[in-house]
């Protein structure tokens, strides 16, 4: 294992980052995801209205891998249509299985940084925790 | 010659292949013994050697075989007994400690126990003793009371006489915590127990890898333990009970082998461990326990001891000298058995030990099934360090540089 490949700067910062780090005004979705392993436990919220994600935002606690996680995710999906993030989210799950074309990866922007959990399979649901719950959340929005 | 170097200094290395140096020369540095333990030839062999030439099942068959296989029950029986200095009728085999706990709490606590009593357990305790009691408490009215470590972790002669009172039935805890290491205060916590007429249940698991357990010094009820952090096989494990209590108590699970007879309608039971070891026990498993056992015993007590004591010494001194590293538990290695747990300045357990097994280092992070003791620590989880025989003072060397690289890799 290539620890500058897992920890990049991207990751360690972002597992820092406050940016994203914050309860929602006016949110019209929330949910929480929790690794009952491990012990992270993410609440997300978001503010849906006419298709698009006009805001989101996390609180909670884990590991860097899935607070970075967290925080890129919201990077990339505020301002999109709900049907555009559901499409990235798909594009993330095939980074994270080590299936996914460049032109694909460039897509996924700053989140492209998680792609060396593909060969890390005891982290991989740390990487996938918000993911997951936003699909979920996104689902129900649908 | 770094080779040599650790074979000299540590001449049970050898015995287990799993730690065998790879074509490069690099060698599994494993420091979570306290989850499970690596298995010696020895244990190996006896387990293999028993399906080779002696397998069948035993108490069933009257041909040749089927008495071996019923001399090896037993004599493992025996040798789990004289570990523990228990009788061999004290003993159950069971095939863990979660099993041994809960054969306890439904055919004791469930039995015994009535609204209004209480259950004295540690905040400390390990899931497995502390879930089946939940259970038991929920089922009997019975009322679930803990008891709190101070800031060393130690539960002290005050939190025993103000909690264990005329309403306890039966104390719980662990006689050395998988978390924090520390031995219990087996004997006073014995003594308080038994002045108001409440049983002792000991979880042995994180102990008896690491001190003699003698269950009639002790005077303890019960006492059970692994076979899979003793050197020896996952899917066995035993349970101590005084005779007397097994006698009162009624089957945990029943079908073949746990009864006297059965009719349409009624059936009576086997006396002593037997009738709670219903179905065909998993004999190759013990055969394995005792052998590992024997191979404890072989090695020696003080030994065993002294190796163990010098590696966390070792362990403790380097942690010391890092001030972004956070310690649970008096931080002496005369206080602790086994394991060391931490945690890292602002990194996740779950990065710590990730950073360090790609230095070659396995420890655990997590809650350590142990989320009340969490809680109470103010932490959501920790990374733990745990020794056992086959450790060598490099292995703690890989461990406290691999440390130092934690919060680099981390941009910290």
């Amino acid at each position: 294992m290539n620890l500058n490949e897992l920890y990049t700067q991207i990751i360690t910062e972002n597992s820092r980052s406050t940016a994203n780090r914050h309860p929602v005004a006016g949110a019209t979705h929330s949910l929480e995801g929790v690794n009952p392993s491990c012990g992270d436990d993410i609440t997300l919220q978001l503010r849906i209205a006419d298709g698009v994600i006009q805001d989101a935002g996390f609180i909670g606690s884990g590991c860097a891998i899935s607070q970075a996680s967290a925080s890129l995710m919201i990077d990339l999906v505020k301002g999109r249509k709900v049907t555009d993030a559901k499409r990235l989210i798909g594009l993330y799950f095939q980074m994270i299985k080590g299936k996914i074309t460049p032109q694909e990866l460039d897509e996924l922007e700053d989140a492209a940084a998680l792609q060396g959990i593909a060969h890390v399979p005891a982290r991989v649901k740390c990487a996938v925790l918000a993911w997951h719950t936003l699909e979920e959340v996104l689902d129900k929005a649908s | 010659m770094w080779q040599k170097g650790w074979m000299r200094m540590n001449p049970w290395i050898a015995d287990f292949p799993i730690l065998a140096a790879d074509e490069n020369g690099n060698r599994l540095v494993y420091l979570d013994s306290a989850a499970t333990t690596q298995h010696p030839t020895q244990v190996l062999d006896a387990v293999a050697d028993y399906y080779r030439r002696d397998n069948a099942n035993p108490h069933r068959g009257v041909y040749e075989l089927a008495m071996r296989a019923t001399d090896a029950h037993e004599n493992a029986r025996h040798t789990v007994a004289k570990f523990f200095n228990a009788q061999d009728d004290e003993i159950v085999f069971t095939q863990n400690t979660t099993e041994s706990l809960n054969l306890v709490a439904y055919s004791y606590g469930l039995h015994f126990l009535h609204a209004g009593d209480e259950i004295a357990l540690s905040v400390a305790e390990h899931h497995s003793n502390l879930v089946p009691w939940q259970r038991v408490a929920a089922a009997t009215g019975a009322k679930l009371v803990y008891l709190y470590p101070d800031e060393g972790g130690h539960l002290t002669e005050q939190e025993l006489d103000k909690k264990i009172t005329d309403r306890t039935r039966l104390v719980a805890v662990a006689m050395v915590s998988n978390v924090l290491g520390l031995r219990a205060p087996v004997e006073s916590i014995v003594r308080h127990a038994h002045a108001v007429g409440a049983v002792v249940v000991l979880d042995c698991a994180q102990s008896a890898p690491h001190v003699p357990v003698d269950v009639k010094a002790l005077d303890v009820d019960f006492a059970a333990c692994s076979a899979h952090k003793l050197y020896a096989p996952m899917g066995v494990g035993a349970l101590y009970a005084k005779r007397a209590l097994l006698d009162k108590m009624p089957p945990f699970l029943s079908g073949g082998d746990m009864i006297a007879a059965v009719h349409e309608q009624t059936a009576t039971y086997a006396e002593g461990p037997r009738k709670f070891e219903a179905g065909t026990r998993n004999v190759g498993g013990e055969v394995g326990f005792a052998a590992a056992l024997d191979y404890m015993t072989a090695i020696g007590w003080q030994t065993l001891q002294q190796h163990e004591h010098a590696l966390l010494k070792q362990m403790l001194d380097g942690m010391r000298a890092m001030p972004w590293l956070t310690v649970y538990g008096e931080p002496t290695a005369d206080a602790r058995c086994g394991v060391v747990s931490f945690n890292v300045q602002d990194v996740h357990p779950h990065d710590v030990a990730t950073i360090l097994d790609a230095g070659g280092v396995a420890v655990r992070a997590g809650h350590h099934c142990a989320q009340p003791l969490m809680e109470y620590l103010g932490i959501g989880s920790c990374c733990r360090a745990s020794v056992a025989l086959y450790n060598t003072p490099q292995d703690i060397d890989a461990l406290l540089q691999n440390l130092e690289n934690v919060r680099k890799v981390m941009g910290l």
